[in-house]
């Protein structure tokens, strides 16, 4: 590392990094003024609330129907988690192992959900699944949270399976071992910390994924985060530590299960989705 | 699988292994499942949306789109969202370059990344809701401010444009600063090493190592952070000002489709959506190319 002592340069660092105070500082009030609301009795035009109360918390429990929410945003996650893991890994494997006339396609179109925003193909696929009769129905939710997922899993697990040695493989076969057990015995094994990391990427990704479920939830069909962006939406109707309280047990769901993918993943990850240099020393 | 039988009794090698021999065995069919999904849950719609956008209710093919951009309400989203979607990327992209620099010489990176993290996984909706009150005229911000007596009463800053600018710098520089960091941590050390021992100072090392080793990760970058910003929706609805200011296109692509129950004219502005920031994408792509060729062509960057 390289590092330069004169007076302009020492400012330039203090200046980068009392940008990054800043932003850290606003980003943790924004954050930490939701808890602190939601557990106030009244918070108008003071530093601090004037009393403490957990009222709002059984309070947003009753008035958002929090356990049939919570209920079917975990069916409608753990659906999205499983069905993407068989599907996304299967390919994967294909992808990794196999060397075919159109693979760079295929590749090519599983690149393209995750890299368009979903509202742009939201609208169309909404209309889709309305039309077919799923729009509004829990599985609606499901097949719309695939789009994104799927190809997630697939290009997680590609670098994942392609430094995986296929001899290891060749060997079990040598062996006789049947591909059953070979799958079981060896791959699995071999896959497993590639597959849980990207399965709970997928898992926290689809608890905070709002538009595609919004686009496509019915009244039985809302997970969470579109119970809180309805609420919000009428933030009116409610007292907003209400909607706050609701805001805190949405960010305590999504934080236990980022805080789990993190002991596997790097921060990075989330973000850069495939495109992972190796591990830095 | 069975259909390769039919050259097995032919001279020479059979289908099935001709088949194998480009790649294509039992294996290969494993892509099956995934890319049958994607066609049919993504490329399907897809092409649903472009036909459907050219069936309007009434009139010729090309009426959504005629409708579009005669009605100043509807091709005025396109300036609201790109007036909030270019600052704010030009913005977050340009602070992740020397925020990142400094960081990739950090040893302990995990801490400030975790933090950063997080707005990108909450999403946008919580930080709307948490933006609400703290931007708010009594709000932490507010209060900061006027503490150290740099304004004299709140600055309104929700409910109209710098709401909607403060949450897409929130949950948006994070995302470009990841990216960034990720790009440059990418680049070895040692190549700035052999720059320095050359003489270059810390600018001209920026400027003629850096700057075109980074320069296709930070198109990748800006093109993302910028496709994030233009199709923002829920915080424009929270904390902007939805019929007015901040009528971003997302918002009139979903009361066409989900209010007013016109799924046609909804896939036209979603195409439309899609086609401005396929114009800027391709915009910036061949910016790249002159500054990639500025410093080949003319020996000083």
């Amino acid at each position: 590392m390289i590092r330069d002592n004169g007076l302009a340069s020492r400012l330039w660092r203090f200046a980068i990094w009392a940008v990054v105070a800043l932003f850290v500082l606003n980003l943790l009030g924004v954050i930490i003024a939701v808890v602190v609301n939601s557990l106030s009795t009244r918070w108008l035009g003071t530093w601090l609330p004037l009393g403490w109360t957990t009222h709002w918390y059984v309070d947003a429990w009753r008035e958002f129907q929090l356990t049939p929410v919570l209920i079917v945003t975990f069916e409608i996650v753990f659906a999205v988690v499983i069905i993407s893991g068989l599907v996304g890994v299967t390919t994967a494997y294909a992808l990794a192992r196999r060397d075919f006339p159109g693979k760079r396609l295929m590749v090519l179109i599983f690149l393209l959900p995750l890299l368009l925003p979903p509202l742009t193909y939201g609208i169309p696929l909404a209309t889709v699944l309305y039309r077919m009769g799923v729009g509004g129905t829990f599985w609606g939710v499901v097949l719309a949270n695939l789009v994104p997922a799927i190809p997630f899993v697939v290009l997680v697990m590609i670098p994942f399976i392609e430094q995986i040695d296929p001899r290891i493989e060749q060997a079990a076969r040598v062996f006789g071992a049947p591909t059953t057990s070979l799958f079981v015995r060896i791959l699995l094994p071999l896959l497993l910390p590639g597959m849980l990391a990207a399965l709970l990427l997928v898992l926290v990704r689809t608890l905070a994924m709002f538009e595609l479920t919004f686009l496509t939830a019915g009244p039985t069909s809302q997970t969470l985060i579109v119970s809180l962006y309805y609420a919000v939406f009428a933030s009116g109707v409610r007292a907003s530590q209400s909607i706050d309280a609701m805001a805190v047990v949405y960010m305590v769901t999504t934080l236990f299960w980022l805080i789990i993918a993190l002991q596997f993943v790097n921060p990075t990850q989330i973000v850069a989705r495939a495109k992972q240099q190796p591990a830095n020393p | 699988m069975s259909v390769a039988a039919a050259g097995a009794s032919s001279p020479g090698p059979s289908f099935r292994k001709r088949l194998a021999a480009r790649g294509m065995d039992g294996t290969t069919l494993l892509v099956l499942p995934g890319i049958v999904a994607t066609l049919a849950l993504f490329v399907y719609p897809f092409l649903y949306g472009v036909v459907d956008s050219l069936a309007p209710k009434e009139g010729p093919w090309f009426a959504n789109y005629v409708k579009f951009f005669s009605e100043p309400f509807q091709y005025n989203t396109i300036f609201a969202t790109l007036w909030l979607a270019l600052p704010v990327t030009i913005i977050n992209v340009l602070v992740a370059i020397p925020i990142a620099f400094r960081v990739r010489l950090m040893r302990r990176q995990r801490l400030l990344t975790t933090i950063l993290v997080l707005p990108v996984t909450l999403g946008t909706v919580l930080v709307a809701d948490g933006l609400l009150n703290y931007l708010g005229p009594r709000g932490w911000f507010n209060r900061t401010l006027m503490f150290f007596e740099l304004i004299d009463h709140p600055l309104r800053l929700t409910n109209n444009y710098w709401g909607v600018f403060a949450s897409l710098i929130i949950t948006g520089f994070p995302f470009a600063f990841l990216l960034t960091l990720s790009y440059v941590s990418g680049i070895d050390p040692a190549i700035e090493q052999a720059a320095a021992t050359l003489g270059a100072k810390a600018r001209q090392r920026f400027m003629r190592i850096f700057l075109p080793l980074l320069a296709p990760g930070l198109i990748v970058t800006f093109c993302l952070a910028f496709v994030q910003a233009f199709s923002v929706f829920p915080s424009a609805v929270l904390l902007g000002a939805p019929s007015g200011p901040t009528r971003v296109i997302a918002i009139a692509a979903y009361q066409a489709a989900f209010e007013q129950y016109d799924h046609s004219m909804g896939a036209a502005i979603a195409i439309i959506m899609g086609l401005v920031q396929l114009a800027v994408i391709l915009a910036v792509l061949s910016l790249r190319q002159v500054l990639y060729r500025g410093p080949a062509a003319g020996g000083k960057g």
